[in-house]
This record gives C-alpha cells, structure tokens and sequence, in this order.
C-alpha cells in the first residue's frame, strides 16, 4: 500500500493491523509521531489527516491509504514553524514526549479556526496529556503563535 | 496494545459492504465505522473481530439532511460535523451543543454518530438524545431493512437489537413543535465519559412548559425517559421551585449503576444536580 506523508509517498507493506501510528515509525521510518497510550487517550500520536487532527494509534494504516497525512516531521520548512518557535520562546515542553501531538493538535485547530480565542485554544488542548508542563506554558505557546499567525 | 490479526475490506457501496458482512459475521466480522472505539477494545483485545467491513468510504452513508420533519443522520456522520449547525433551528443548535460534550476534538473527527449508537455505551451522548427524542434507527442486512424505535434498540450496557449480519445504517431524530432545550452533563473532567446528563425540551405555551420529554443518561444501564418527571413539568411555568420538584422526582424514580467511578448513591446525587441544571440550561444558553 501507499501512504502520502509531508508530501511524499511512501510504498509500504503492512498487516491490516498495524495502526497508522506504528505505520508511520516503523516502516516510514518517521518516529516523530510518538507513542504514549496506543487507545486513544493521550493524544501523543496527533497526526492531521485530510485536514483534521487524528489519532493516529486509532486508525488503521490501511484505512490511511489515499489520505493525505502530515506529521511533525513536515512542520518545518526552511526553519522552524512558528508554533515550534513558540513552543521554545514559552518553554513549552520539558522532556517533549507529548510535544509532536500537541503541535499538530495545535496546527490543525488553527488552520481549521484562524480567530482561535483563548478559551477555544485551552478546549482544543484538553485533547492531550502532558505529564511535565503544567499545561500552562503550552497554552502560552499556542497563543502567541495564533497571535502571530494572524498578524502575518 | 496490538490488536490480534484480522482481514480488512473496504467496500465502495452498501450492498457490497452489506455482503460482506452477511458472509463473515458468522465467524466473527464486524462494521468498522469511525473506531474510536473499537479499536481501542482491539488494542486490549477485549474485541478479536476476524474481519473488518470498513464504511467510512460509503458517500451515501454520511451526512445528514431533513426528511418529514424528522432528521435523516447518515452512520458515518461524524460528531465533528455537528458542531456548527448540522441542520437550521433549534435542533441543530442543541446537536451542536450536545457534540462538544464528546470527547475530545481529534476523537469527534473521526467518531461517527452511528457509530456510537451502535456500540450502546450508557455515557453515550447521542443514545441519550435518540432516546429523549424518539428517534428511531434503521437497520440493514443483505436481504432487508427494519426501523427500531430508539428506546427498543438499547437493551443493555452495550448491547443494542442490533443483529451480528445488520448494520445501523440510517437515525431518524424528529423534532416536534418545542423550541426550548438544555443539557447538562457531568464528568470527572472535559472529553470524560458522563456520570450523568440530562436533555430537556419542550415547547411554552403562555409561559407554560408542554410536550415536555426528559431524558437521563449515564446513570443506567440504559439512556430513558422519565414520565413522572415530565408529568411534573407540563402545565407548569419553567421556574426553580419547579425544577427542583422534577429533578427530586426523577432522582427518586431512578436505578443508578455503580461502577468504578461512582457509587449508586452518588449518581442518585449527581442526577438530581443535572436535571436542574438541564432545566435551567434550558431558559439560558449562555
């Protein structure tokens, strides 16, 4: 099967089983997105898919097939994203097992909502577990980024 | 976390998928909708399914559209497409209302409203509406179609009258003459499974609540409605004193589970505070 990641495809071949989060880390070879609970409640395997942030441990990669995918992988381009500076500038992670999906959680809501209100950006981030943070500098992160992004 | 080995399909029609599961149900086939969750009794092994008929690429299945006064809601509709108003008035505002209480963003992406209704989960939102709106669903296999009345599909704590070789593939939700609605749900936190909710709607005739339906969900095994309390309402001015009158009577009235979150006891609390508090939702959404 194909599966078309950040722009390329990627010819691989997997039993029907294999979620798409291990799809992507084993046989893509992209181990950004991380791995935390494999059921759906932590959030560290957010991937967007046809637009919309997914978790990638509760999708099949089978089912993948024909999506188009982004990972954390495809955020920078010709320098970090802005969200990625933000994240640094706010302190936004400690270990940043959780960093991968908060990102594109954060990335696909603020594609989808350009006007994200704070209120809005702490729901969208209740999605995911980050056991370091605090959550506060997180949602710090988000909004200065969504801040800046609507000012470019 | 890895789920055991199954064989996957992907049918482009309904007949096709209809097929399918007529041909592998009997040794273990299964609908595979929006998996939010499925797939994590997969991963825990608690489901084993042989074969999985994957829906999510049938266009007729999605999206929703009103037909004779009712709401016509394709299965793999997902939660997400009810945030902004699936449909005009004030059905599709309380849908929409009802949707943010589903988990989380990423999971009402993926997560379908048929989907749910099939797996039956007691804190299930949607359950909880088909019921208090006399929804009806329609269940298909290879060689027929049959609509089961909401409050008959549920039959248990996840267990529906669903056929292991029929698949839900159609919710009618119709909307009467009210206009007033609340809900109220409470959880351990944002996204969490519900403890209890209520959904209250109802029409004002001269300041006079009518036609009133009350649902309670997440307090049994099964989503229902509470004639006594209703009984309690109609005829009656939407007040607190009379809130209070129906939220004691439906506590009263109910069975509550225990389970690994709550006592009976508590949830009996907990009922009371989300009737009310539904109730008074009702009268203002901000």
């Amino acid at each position: 099967m194909k599966l078309h990641v950040n722009g390329r495809d990627y010819d691989i071949a997997v039993e029907a089983r294999r979620t798409l989060a291990d799809a992507l880390r084993k046989d893509c070879g992209l181990t950004g997105t991380h791995i935390g609970c494999e059921h759906g409640v932590c959030g560290a395997c957010t991937v967007i898919m046809d637009g919309a942030a997914v978790r990638a441990c509760l999708i099949f990669a089978v089912q993948a097939e024909g999506a188009v995918i982004r990972t954390v992988e495809g955020l920078a381009a010709g320098g970090l994203h802005v969200i990625q500076q933000e994240f640094v500038a706010h302190h936004g992670l400690q270990c940043g097992f959780c960093t991968p999906g908060f990102l594109m959680l954060a990335v696909a809501a603020r594609e989808a909502e350009p006007d994200l209100t704070d209120a809005e950006i702490l729901d969208v981030l209740s999605a995911n577990l980050c056991r370091c943070t605090g959550y506060q500098n997180i949602v710090k992160a988000v909004s200065a980024s969504a801040r800046r992004m609507r000012e470019t | 976390m890895k789920p055991c080995a199954f064989i996957y399909h992907r049918p482009s029609g309904l007949p096709e998928a209809l097929a399918l599961l007529a041909a592998h149900a009997p040794t273990g086939g299964r609908v595979l909708a929006g998996g939010q969750s499925l797939v994590p009794m997969m991963a825990y092994r608690m489901a084993q399914p042989s074969h999985l008929i994957d829906i999510n690429h049938i266009a007729t299945l999605q999206g929703a559209a009103m037909q004779n006064g009712a709401l016509v809601i394709g299965t793999t509709t997902r939660h997400a497409a009810f945030k902004t108003g699936i449909c005009p008035g004030p059905l599709g505002a309380m849908l929409g209302f009802v949707s943010s209480h589903i988990a989380h963003g990423p999971i009402r992406n993926r997560g379908t409203f048929g989907g749910s209704l099939a797996n039956a989960d007691p804190a299930s939102e949607w359950c909880l509406v088909m019921v208090t709106l006399g929804g009806r669903v329609m269940l298909q296999h290879a060689s027929g179609t049959r609509m089961v009345a909401a409050g008959d599909f549920f039959t248990g704590v996840m267990a529906t009258a669903l056929a292991d070789d029929e698949m839900l593939t159609e919710a009618h939700l119709p909307w009467g003459q009210g206009d007033q609605w609340g809900f109220y749900e409470i959880s351990r936190r944002a996204g969490d499974y519900a403890l209890a909710m209520c959904l209250v709607v109802y029409r004002l005739d001269n300041g006079l609540m009518r036609d009133v339906r009350l649902g309670i969900g997440g307090a049994e095994a099964t989503p229902r409605r509470l004639a006594a309390a209703e009984a309690i309402l109609a005829g009656q001015a939407p007040t607190g004193p009379n809130f209070i009158q129906a939220a004691d009577a439906a506590a009263a009235m109910l069975k509550p589970m225990t389970d690994h979150n709550v006592t009976a006891l508590f949830r009996r609390d907990l009922v009371r505070a989300a009737v009310r508090r539904a109730l008074h939702h009702s009268l203002n959404h901000e």
